[in-house]
């Protein structure tokens, strides 16, 4: 135990020593990878990073009542989901309008790769077990990370549920039931217990059906108003997930296994056509699979160590048959994933005030279709980062250099890309001018690239190999004020001024039906993100209203002399933000949440062809525990879109009005 | 709490407010001056619109008023749901009607060619073409039967009377793979069969149908991954042929349509897309290849009597430079005008250029996105009421 909070207290030390009596606390419970939960989930204040970063955990997630990860992050600021509608549509996110694929996406530490299309659905994680969602802009603020943490624009973190056994029990059991609109029905599973002194396992399995059928609405002023209803958008899937954490010696470790397997029914867009007369019936099938351990260890007075290892594979299966629709043309395709990737980080203690670090990971990936002219890429990738973090009074700085270094083969010799050796820096500064204040001035730069996608470079028809890496450059500068104990408030703005250069855009060939990818876009981006949360009681209640607003300007600079040069980006809204008011008693807890989303283009002609009005939804959640002496059962009731308003996410895909969900949990 | 009461009334009351979507107006802008139209009144411009995105929209151009008027269709069809459709993919003006091919919305506009005002839609799923002879549409599909290979699925070329559309009878003639544009010559229609989905196995052929029977009477063989087809004066079939974006280049066949056999390759004349004037075949071609991952853009006029090429730069201003992509070319029957459009990026609004018949630029306006097929139109289009 004192090992461990030693450990803890060097990390903290490093970078935060405010949060050291939350992360005390959190020593105790033997935890020390979910540095993201004491961030969130107990209290840890945001501000206490050195660069931006927003959270949503325990409680609060749970009582937000929506399904996925991707629901749950629109509530933070500089975020835009791109959501194509209902429980299965696809759902990416976007920070700061740099694109999705600038976004790492995490799972208990571990960056979850998509070598192939290089974006994350982050409608597949539900929030069944998941126990806190972070977004850090630029990169953790922690030196002692895999180098894969240095190399992405932004970061969201997903930290799954731990297991917290209280003396005296054995085991914690979880058993959920969700039913409500689109036919939805939602068992789940949690199941957590002592292995022993030094070992918890856990284990999560869940399954989830849809019929993905809503009505939805189109009209024009003095015009048309139909009401059709989404079809084809049925979801059935299975998700399994079994976990062990331990501790050894003087430092903890945490293997997982993960499985999940869908399928799935493609909508499609939503054009004009006889209503009812094609059945759209594309399906897609994925079954996926990663097993991860890390191990965290502290050597000696002034030395740790953190290693990852990962194995994962991908399968997708898509189906396009015209036997059971006329309409379309027979597509029937497989892809094959796989990856291994393995880190190892130092942490060097030169002085008290002056940390250094080193990490190595190296990652496999190969991608195999059933393509003509596949080619049947092997990529070879090595980051190195060393950084350095130095704190001296109320100062604090980082700064890391980040070497990446991609190579891969193909079976059809001289197809392959040119191999990459490149170098990207970041800086992270902080001040607290003042002792007394909470006050905290920060600013960081960060410049790094995202590769080229396997598709981008080697689909049929489609890739190119002289693709070059697409760059993101950041600067950042903000601040982070909290007040009150116990009443708390704590506001968080940020200034910024990003660029995208080289961005990877697709291009039709000789006609509509072929493109092919080139790095042709450049965008420039200048944004406010503003967050405030407080927290506090009255009249028996715990409130805890949290509030995001974004500006945006993002502007196409891609083509000068073009009339539609600077144009703001597609899908981009100037002004965005969210309203979360939370609250819980005793027995009851409830929510509500508006999500506003300003108006926007649809494509980077600013003209009214391509405008997209504003829209915004209310969403409600009510729920009551019932205690009993050996068991509690939890019922909740959930109304999202409460208005039913009709709107669009992404043009032609139209999202759900008024939908309700009813979830039972047992809890032993 | 009653905070929050305040706030759930506020934006109640906000959600109440969302404006109702307004339909998007035309535009008319002045492009040139009036003239003397002649028996040609205008020309509609039909945009394709990005797949999936619903956004095929059509224009007019008037030569009485020197007016290019954009997106005519959905102010002068409010009731129509969806407006024009998703990709349009061929518009032909016949008798007094506009017919407009929606590709991926599957079916047929059909349009008053004087009001623009819809009054039917003929159904045909993956419709490409229309061509007309006498009281029939004839319309290219991918749609055909699907047999034991799904993989190896042949097109049609639906036959509709035009004379009944309120009960339209639609007969087919299964034909070749993905089959694309079409011609009429004397009593025999010939299709161009691509292929195009069954990389790397092309369709090679153009099939004839007799239309007295509606039977497939021969199959021409003639090369790869074909799509447009144009008559000259003599009889003679143009075939473009794409290529395969590889190692096969792009270039056009002669078909003599009384012998139904090849008598020309021309292998210099990489083609695109082609129209015929006189004995004069205008012609550009956007050439992708994969393997330099470069387009080759071209235009050139053939004179059809002697198959040689008269020139290899229609326009002669210098105003092809600012021409990334051309997608569609038109000549005016009677002036000997030049149109050529630009679909530039494809999510944009592309340019239509008007060429004086020496290859001058005459004038340029802004269309809807990915400007494609021209139908010169000898009614004149009445104003919107």
């Amino acid at each position: 135990m004192r090992t461990l909070y030693m450990t803890r207290r060097a990390l903290a030390l490093l970078l935060v020593p405010a949060a050291l009596p939350a992360l005390a606390r959190e020593g105790q419970r033997g935890d020390t990878i979910r540095e993201l939960e004491a961030v969130t989930v107990h209290g840890k204040p945001v501000k206490r990073e050195i660069v931006p970063v927003q959270a949503l955990g325990g409680k609060a997630l749970e009582r937000l009542g929506v399904y996925s990860v991707a629901d749950a992050v629109r509530y933070f600021s500089g975020i835009q989901v791109k959501d194509y509608g209902g429980i299965g549509g696809l759902k990416t996110v976007n920070v700061r309008a740099m694109g999705s694929h600038h976004v790492g996406v995490f799972y208990d530490g571990v960056e979850l790769g998509n070598a192939q299309n290089g974006v994350v659905d982050l409608g597949r994680f539900s929030l069944d077990n998941m126990e806190a969602i972070a977004l850090y802009n630029g990169q953790k603020s922690t030196i002692l990370q895999p180098a894969k943490d240095y190399a992405s624009a932004s970061a969201v973190y997903m930290t799954t549920r731990r297991p917290v056994i209280q003396a005296g029990k054995r085991r914690n059991v979880n058993a959920g039931l969700k039913g409500g609109s689109f036919e939805t029905i939602n068992p789940s599973l949690l199941w957590e217990r002592r292995v022993n002194e030094r070992v918890t396992a856990s284990f999560s399995a869940e399954y989830l059906y849809t019929s993905g059928k809503y009505r939805f609405s189109y009209a024009r002023k003095n015009g048309y108003d139909t009401t059709e209803t989404r079809r084809n958008g049925d979801v059935s899937m299975a998700r399994v997930e079994l976990a062990l954490f331990g501790r050894a010696g003087a430092g903890e470790w945490m293997a997982k296994a993960y499985y999940y397997n869908s399928a799935r029914g493609y909508p499609g867009a939503s054009v004009r056509e006889e209503p009812g007369k094609f059945k759209h019936q594309d399906r897609q099938w994925d079954d996926n699979f990663f097993a991860q351990a890390t191990w965290r260890a502290r050597v000696g007075e002034r030395y740790s160590l953190l290693v990852n290892g990962k194995y994962a594979r991908d399968y997708l299966h898509y189906l396009s048959d015209p036997r059971v629709d006329v309409s379309t043309m027979y597509v029937n395709n497989r892809y094959r994933q796989r990856e291994a990737y393995g880190s190892a980080a130092h942490l060097l203690g030169i002085r008290p005030w002056w940390h250094a670090a080193l990490s190595n990971d190296f990652q496999f990936n190969t991608l195999d279709a059933d393509l003509v002219h596949f080619v049947y890429p092997r990529r070879y990738s090595l980051f190195t980062a060393v950084a350095t973090a130095v704190e001296r009074d109320r100062f604090k700085l980082q700064a890391s250099v980040l070497h990446t270094f991609v190579r891969e083969k193909t079976r059809v010799t001289g197809a392959n890309a040119g191999q990459k050796s490149i170098f990207t820096p970041s800086l992270v500064v902080a001040w607290q001018p003042f002792k007394a204040r909470d006050l905290h001035l920060r600013g960081f730069y960060k410049r790094v690239f995202r590769m080229p996608t396997l598709n981008d470079l080697y689909y049929t028809f489609i890739g190119n190999k002289d693709l070059e890496p697409e760059y993101t450059t950041q600067y950042d500068v903000g601040l982070a004020y909290a007040t009150g104990h116990p009443a708390r408030l704590e506001v968080q703005v940020d200034a910024y001024y990003n660029q995208v250069e080289n961005k990877i855009i697709a291009m039709p060939t000789s006609n509509q039906f072929r493109w092919t990818m080139l790095n042709l876009g450049q965008v420039e981006i200048r944004g406010v993100d503003v967050a405030v949360q407080g927290s506090f009681r009255a009249g028996g209640m715990e409130l805890s209203p949290r509030l995001s607003y974004t500006y945006q300007q993002a502007r196409d600079l891609t083509e000068p002399g073009s009339p539609w040069y600077g144009g703001q980006i597609p899908y981009i809204p100037w002004h965005a933000g969210s309203v979360i008011l939370g609250g819980s008693s005793a027995t009851w807890s409830w929510n509500y949440s508006f999500i506003y989303t300003g108006e926007r283009y649809e494509a980077v002609a600013n003209i009214p062809e391509n405008h997209a009005r504003p829209w915004y939804t209310h969403d409600l959640s009510l729920s009551k525990t019932f205690r009993r002496e050996k068991h509690a059962t939890r019922v909740t009731a959930e109304i999202n879109n409460i208005f039913n308003q009709q709107y669009e996410v992404v043009q032609c895909y139209p999202m759900p009005g008024t939908n309700f969900k009813i979830k039972i949990n047992i809890l032993l | 709490m009653k905070r929050l009461f305040l706030l759930l009334a506020g934006t109640a009351l906000l959600a109440a407010c969302r404006e109702e979507e307004e339909i998007i107006p035309s535009t008319g802008t002045v492009v040139t001056p009036g003239e003397n139209a002649g028996p040609i009144a205008g020309f509609f411009l039909l945009n394709e619109g990005n797949m999936g995105s619903n956004k095929a929209t059509l224009d007019y151009f008037d030569y009485e008023t020197g007016v290019y008027t954009k997106n005519i269709y959905a102010e002068r069809n409010p009731g129509v749901v969806k407006e024009l459709g998703d990709v349009g993919n061929d518009i032909q003006v016949y008798g007094s009607k506009l017919y407009i091919v929606v590709n991926c919305s599957h079916f047929v506009e059909v349009m008053d060619a004087r009001t623009a005002k819809h009054i039917t839609q003929l159904s045909i799923p993956n419709c490409r073409y229309i061509v007309f002879k006498d009281r029939h549409a004839y319309i290219s599909s991918y749609a055909g039967p699907v047999k034991i290979d799904p993989n190896a699925r042949l097109g049609y070329v639906a036959r509709v009377d035009t004379a009944d559309l309120a009960r339209p009878a639609i007969d087919t003639c299964v034909v070749g793979y993905q089959p694309e544009e079409m011609v009429i010559v004397g009593d025999k229609l010939y299709v161009a069969n691509s292929g195009g989905y069954r990389v790397p196995d092309y369709d090679r052929t153009v099939s004839v149908i007799d239309l007295a029977s509606f039977k497939v009477i021969q199959t021409i063989t003639v090369g790869i991954n074909l799509h447009r087809l144009e008559v000259d004066n003599r009889g003679y079939i143009y075939v473009s042929s794409r290529g395969d974006y590889y190692g096969t280049p792009s270039k056009t066949y002669v078909i003599d349509s009384r012998t139904d056999k090849v008598v020309d390759e021309l292998p210099l004349l990489p083609n695109s897309n082609m129209t015929l004037r006189g004995d004069s075949l205008y012609v550009y071609s956007t050439e992708w290849s994969y393997i330099t991952h470069r387009w080759s853009i071209s235009y050139a006029i053939l004179n059809t009597l002697t198959r040689k090429v008269v020139t290899r730069s229609f326009i002669k201003d210098g105003t092809e430079k600012q021409i990334r992509v051309p997608y569609g070319i038109a000549v005016h029957p009677v002036t000997g005008e030049i149109l050529v459009t630009d679909a530039k990026d494809y999510v944009t609004p592309g340019t239509i250029y008007c060429f004086t018949p020496d290859g001058k630029k005459k004038w340029s306006e802004v269309t809807g996105d990915i400007p494609a097929h021209v139908a010169f139109t000898r009614e004149k289009l009445e104003p919107k009421k």
